[in-house]
């Protein structure tokens, strides 16, 4: 095991390098892009949530001065029946085509049937209005378990269901079943003195990022397209645009501007095609961007899903047995994070017997989405909020019975990994000694509830070149977009491996073009892997500078060695070189030099946290308000704690959100009637106590500095922390969410 | 089409002119036709203050204004707020907080911020709280933010 | 969004003028807060927008111990709040201008806005019927006045007849031993729209126990802002006690109509109109009594 042992740069809290941009309006992201000539682009939706279309005529639109050019889903290639392999999975390019612009079928409010690009962008909108679009309005399927019955209205009549390796003959909404299996679950719960089975129901929440997508693209006369956007990953642009388009990658480069929040929802596309369509037809560079309904109805959330856990436990606390079923909406096509719920729900605990049931169920809502953990904290609503019932049941401190079944290295998660050394007790642990759990709990009306959560992390593909300059800084450059401070992280790592300091690297985030293959700003993957390439790259550099040291002093590489900043010859001459002072002699010593590392690590480390919450419920209106939140998580070793913290806070309040009031609203009709921020609630900052962050280290063994993600599993525990307070509050369990306060008074009685 | 406008306006201390259609927001104008991209567009109704900038010493929502409603007025935005080498104190405040993650949010706390801090330089935490709540934040749990401007409040 | 044309009208007059000309097609700016959005959503079909800013009558804050207060139809929420005499006299209208909206909001928008965009859930009107308040219109014919509570019709409809507009409101000077609250039910802390909100203000006797008289207002519960005219007739004369504010309450639940939307369901509402009549006559009373 690694030791948690003092750094010179890792640790600290340096300004993060693109901050003087970011605080001066100075840093450009996707929307302002600017360029001559440029046109405006915008989408036709879908009034309907499903509706066959008859016919589209867009001569109207074409014929208002200013327009320049319409498309539809008849100037996308045909994609036949091909498969397309986006590197997170195989994904039916029919599907994928149809997301971006319908062609038979539209099957959510706010599917793009058209688009239209126009001089600006309000004729733009006017000529969408002129479109003509005929449609056969066919009854909506709006909720999971009314999906999955056997009358229900079928979204796909192609789709047949995927059940454990086999293929059913009737067509179904339901996509896939899976299911995970560990031990004897049947013995397991005949060995348990208390069994707890509850049901559960979550609702569709956006991510909520503040800004709306955007694209802007253009072609050359040599078929060149660049495309100029804000997104989690330029790369996954590339291959989604070229599978789409089916366009050689090698003639689309991306071009990432700054982006404002993506938390998963900014790796699909949706206009990026648009955009590139409308450039191919009119010649010109094409804007397009999304209003704040456009982002809401068009793009994806994270899915509602119906939920029933069962666990046994022995008197003594210990948990003999864990059964979940887990059926999500994945939207109009299939897709949802079913599959990572089924891997995280029981993974806190050390459990010998488990099922697992999954279900991917299509329903006409959009399209769903990656959201921080996707899955995971829909799942944990349910097994969080057992596990308490349990506890109280035995009479069993929530905190105790958490650590008494806590996961530690070697257990097995019930779909079949083991887990290696991973920090889920220490969180428990520092959660129960925080003086936040000690602290007096007894207010009338006041409660407190506790939960944990788990998410898996990812690895992938990363990519950091190193330029070193002559007065011992060095140019970072890296494919990973910067949402929440990654430039710093990664360019600490660096940093630590060259003895310099952290405002000594320069980093840039470029394009495709101009950097090795990196995958998505995503997975929590980006401070571990694109920071294990720059630790990569810097080696490299290091290797390099060693050569270039034992050439200066005509000694063998070997007799070189470099610490603290300095390089020294060992074994004899007593030479020595600052870093610094190398840089400046690398023209005479054989030239510039480049570093380069590329990674795949298959050791990210999975992520715990844990979470205590204080709540008092307004009795009379079921209004609930958060009084004192502290959310402990293992980061493995926090690079730069500040934004570590900020991450930490931020997850904890978007599951605030998510908790409390945040639901896509649905008439019969299926349109969305809350599709703005007034009526989305997220929470603003009247809504919130401080965030007290707590990071605790366990190195992760899969990173030379141990790092595990940290971005995405302080989403999973508050929903199941708050039903939990509110449950010690005035008794009453809650198993809906969002907890909104109408909801609160009808499980009060009071209406 | 309406003709366009003929506007004079001062922005950031600086006499500007432009031409404008009615219906062009001055959020529009100010990114559009004036190429002050600080202002972000979040939502275009007033509910996400990511385009908060200050009109004759007020505090408002550029989308929420009309370009042509900028006659004869003066106009802060965050370009302005920095002096050629030096910060404003709430900017540094905001850096040395890391008091921004994705940082779309952040030229309108900023500028939220400034319109408290001048007429209220000594703010409780609830009264910051109360003051930014129209500016939404996704990121950061406001955590952060809020402390950044107590901070910057303590330093001015 | 649609093309208009924008005026900035100068005088009562020149607005009026151009008002009746335009008709339908023409509409009053002042904040623009909701104008701006509906147009730009295409919730409101406008050719004409006519800026009113400019005209001294719209911009009048004037309060007088004697003869109340003159609030121009065109003066921002924040204008209202930063006056210290009309804090002291209206709370109500206080408690309302410091929740419309967030700060940027208030910057921008105003009561008299807030009442001829005429919505249901309006937090600016409930305080303006407790008060009293007589909205004064002008229009080709001159000038009328109608009371607060008459004034909206229904969802976004007023009484206001082509040609006219809303100039000012005039509010009474307080009794003495008399006081005001408004509150809303949220689900958050700020930026919502009210899922009903409720407004009183309470006269006492010189002893501070007994209701002189009282008046009560209802919104997001019906078509337009309501004045619970039985609910606050039957506080006149009753000595200070929860079971006169309960029976006020169950006569202002009684009155209500309220709708299911996706801000809250009917069944919430009328729950919510108990719990906020009594949290207003409550809040009322008390600053009548922490008074000195």
């Amino acid at each position: 095991m690694l030791e948690n042992k003092e750094y010179k740069v890792i640790g600290t809290r340096p300004i993060r390098h693109d901050g003087v941009d970011k605080v001066t309006g100075r840093a450009l992201y996707g929307a302002d892009f600017q360029a001559a000539g440029l046109l405006h682009g915008r989408v036709l939706r879908s009034p309907h949530a499903h509706a066959r279309i008859i016919s589209i005529d867009t001569s109207r639109a074409e014929a208002l001065p200013g327009v320049k050019g319409v498309v539809t889903a008849k100037d996308l290639p045909d994609p036949g029946d091909k498969i397309a392999d986006l590197g997170e999975g195989a994904v039916n390019l029919k599907h994928l085509c149809d997301n971006i612009l319908a062609s038979d079928k539209v099957l959510y409010k706010g599917h793009a049937v058209a688009a239209v690009a126009a001089t600006n962008p309000h004729i733009a909108e006017e000529a969408c209005t002129l479109i003509d679009v005929e449609y056969e309005v066919l009854p909506p399927v709006l909720e999971v378990r009314q999906a999955m019955e056997p009358d229900a209205p079928l979204l796909h009549e192609h789709l047949r269901t995927t059940s454990l390796g086999e293929t059913a003959d009737e067509p179904s909404n339901v996509a896939s079943h899976i299911q995970h299996k560990l031990g004897d679950p049947e013995k397991g719960f005949a060995e348990a003195d208390v069994i707890i089975e509850r049901e559960f129901v979550t609702g569709t929440v956006h991510q909520g990022y503040i800004e709306p997508h955007n694209a802007t693209a253009h072609y050359n006369q040599d078929g060149q397209l660049t495309i100029w956007c804000s997104t989690q990953g330029a790369f996954t642009v590339r291959e989604q645009v070229a599978e789409i388009l089916q366009y050689p990658i090698s003639k689309i480069k991306v071009v990432p501007m700054e982006i404002g929040g993506g938390f998963g929802g900014k790796i699909s596309v949706y206009i990026k095609p648009v955009a590139a369509l409308l450039a191919k037809k009119t010649g010109k560079p094409v804007k397009v961007l999304m209003n704040r309904a456009d982002v809401f109805e068009g793009t994806g959330p994270t899915p509602a899903s119906f939920i029933r856990v069962k666990m046994g436990a022995t008197k003594e606390g210990k948990i003999t047995a864990a059964e979940a079923y887990l059926a999500f909406e994945a939207g109009a096509y299939p897709g949802s994070p079913v599959g990572p719920g089924a891997m995280c729900i029981f993974a806190p605990y050390s459990i010998e017997n488990v099922i697992i049931d999954g279900y991917d169920v299509v329903v006409n809502k959009p399209k769903t989405a990656p959201y921080r953990a996707p899955g995971a904290p829909n799942a944990a609503f349910g097994s969080e909020t057992v596990v308490d019932e349990i506890a109280e049941k035995l009479g069993i401190d929530p905190l105790e019975i958490r650590l008494l079944n806590g996961a530690k290295e070697g257990d097995r998660r019930a779909d079949g990994p083991v887990h290696p050394r991973i920090g889920c007790i220490e969180t428990v642990e520092a959660a129960k000694a925080h003086p936040h759990y000690t602290a007096p709990n007894g207010k009338k009306h006041h409660g407190r509830g506790v939960a944990s959560g788990y998410w898996f992390n990812i690895g992938l593909e990363s990519s950091v070149t190193i330029n070193v300059n002559s007065d011992g800084t060095i140019n970072l450059i890296e494919g990973s977009t910067d949402i929440g401070g990654t430039r710093a992280s990664i360019a600490m790592q660096a940093a630590e491996v060259l003895g310099i300091s952290a405002e000594s690297v320069n980093p840039s985030v470029v394009d495709t073009e101009s950097v090795g293959y990196t995958a998505v700003t995503g997975g929590s993957r980006t401070t571990y892997a694109t920071g294990y390439a720059a630790y990569e790259a810097a080696q490299d550099v290091k290797r390099q500078m060693i050569a270039r040291a034992a050439k200066l002093w005509e000694v063998e590489e070997a007799n070189v060695q470099f610490a603290d900043g300095e390089f020294s010859s060992i074994n004899g001459k007593e030479e020595q070189i600052s870093f610094r002072d190398l840089c400046a002699r690398l023209g005479e010593t054989g030239g510039p030099i480049v570093g380069s590392g590329t990674v795949n690590p298959g050791g990210a480390g999975g992520a715990y946290a844990t979470h205590v919450v204080d709540v008092a419920v307004d009795e009379e209106t079921g209004k609930v308000d958060i009084l004192r939140y502290t959310a402990v998580q293992d980061a493995g070793k926090a690079i730069h704690p500040s934004y570590v913290e900020g991450q930490i806070q931020g997850g904890a309040v978007q599951g605030i959100g998510w908790a409390l009031n945040e639901e896509y609203i649905y008439n019969a009709e299926g349109e969305m009637t809350n599709a703005s921020f007034l009526d989305y609630r997220m929470p603003t900052c009247l809504d919130l106590p401080m965030i007290d962050a707590v990071i605790v280290e366990v190195p992760n063994p899969g990173h030379p500095y141990g790092v595990r993600g940290v971005g995405e599993v302080p989403i999973v525990p508050p929903m199941a922390a708050i039903a939990n307070a509110i449950y010690d509050a005035i008794g009453v369990r809650m198993t809906e969410l969002p907890m909104s306060p109408d909801r609160l008074l009808k499980a009060m009685g009071k209406i | 089409m309406a003709r366009r406008s003929h506007v004079q306006t001062t922005i950031n201390g600086e006499t500007v002119e432009f031409l404008c259609e009615p219906r062009q927001s001055l959020l529009e104008v100010l990114r559009d036709e004036l190429h002050l991209t600080g202002a972000k567009e979040g939502c275009n109704n007033g509910n996400c203050g990511a385009c908060s900038v200050i009109l004759d010493g007020r505090l408002v929502n550029a989308c929420l204004v009309l370009g042509v409603e900028t006659e004869g007025k003066s106009v802060e935005t965050i370009e302005g707020l920095a002096e050629p080498d030096k910060l404003h104190p709430i900017q540094d405040a905001f850096l040395e907080n890391a008091a921004l993650q994705c940082g779309i949010c952040t030229p309108g706390f900023i500028m939220s911020a400034k319109a408290l801090l001048d007429e209220n330089p000594n703010p409780t935490e609830h009264e910051v709280r109360y003051w930014l709540a129209g500016n939404l934040c996704r990121c950061t749990g406001y955590d952060k933010i809020v402390r950044a401007v107590l901070d910057a409040a303590s330093a001015e | 969004m649609r093309d208009f044309s924008y005026i900035a009208a100068t005088t009562i007059p020149e607005a009026v003028a151009l008002l009746d000309e335009k008709g339908e097609s023409a509409r009053i700016l002042a904040g623009g807060t909701d104008l701006i959005v509906q147009v730009r959503e295409a919730r409101r079909d406008v050719d004409w927008m006519i800026d009113i800013k400019s005209i001294p009558e719209v911009n009048v804050l004037d309060y007088n111990a004697d003869s109340g207060l003159t609030l121009g139809a065109a003066v921002e929420c924040y204008k209202i709040y930063a006056d210290d005499a009309i804090c002291d006299a209206y709370p109500s209208l206080i408690d309302a201008t410091t929740i419309i909206g967030g700060t940027a909001i208030q910057g921008r928008a105003g009561v008299g806005g807030n009442l001829c965009n005429a919505s249901p859930a309006a937090d600016g009107i409930p305080p303006l019927i407790v008060l009293n308040a007589t909205c004064v219109i002008a229009g080709p014919n001159g000038e009328r006045e109608v009371p607060a509570e008459d004034f909206c019709t229904a969802p976004g409809q007023t009484v206001l007849e082509k040609g006219e507009m809303l100039v000012s409101m005039k509010i009474p000077a307080p009794a003495s031993n008399s006081s005001s609250y408004y509150l809303r039910f949220i689900p958050r802390n700020e930026m919502d729209i009210a899922v009903v909100g409720a407004g009183a203000s309470v006269t006492l006797d010189a002893a501070k126990q007994t209701i002189v008289s009282a008046r009560i207002a209802l919104a997001a519960v019906a078509p337009t802002p309501l004045f619970a005219e039985a609910a606050s007739a039957r506080l006149a004369g009753r000595e200070v006690s929860d079971e006169a504010i309960d029976a006020a309450a169950e006569a202002a639940q009684a009155i209500a109509r309220p709708i299911s939307d996706m801000r809250g369901t009917a069944e919430q509402r009328t729950h919510l109109v108990g719990v906020l009549t009594r949290r207003a006559l409550n809040g009322a009373i008390q600053r009548v009594r922490d008074a000195t």
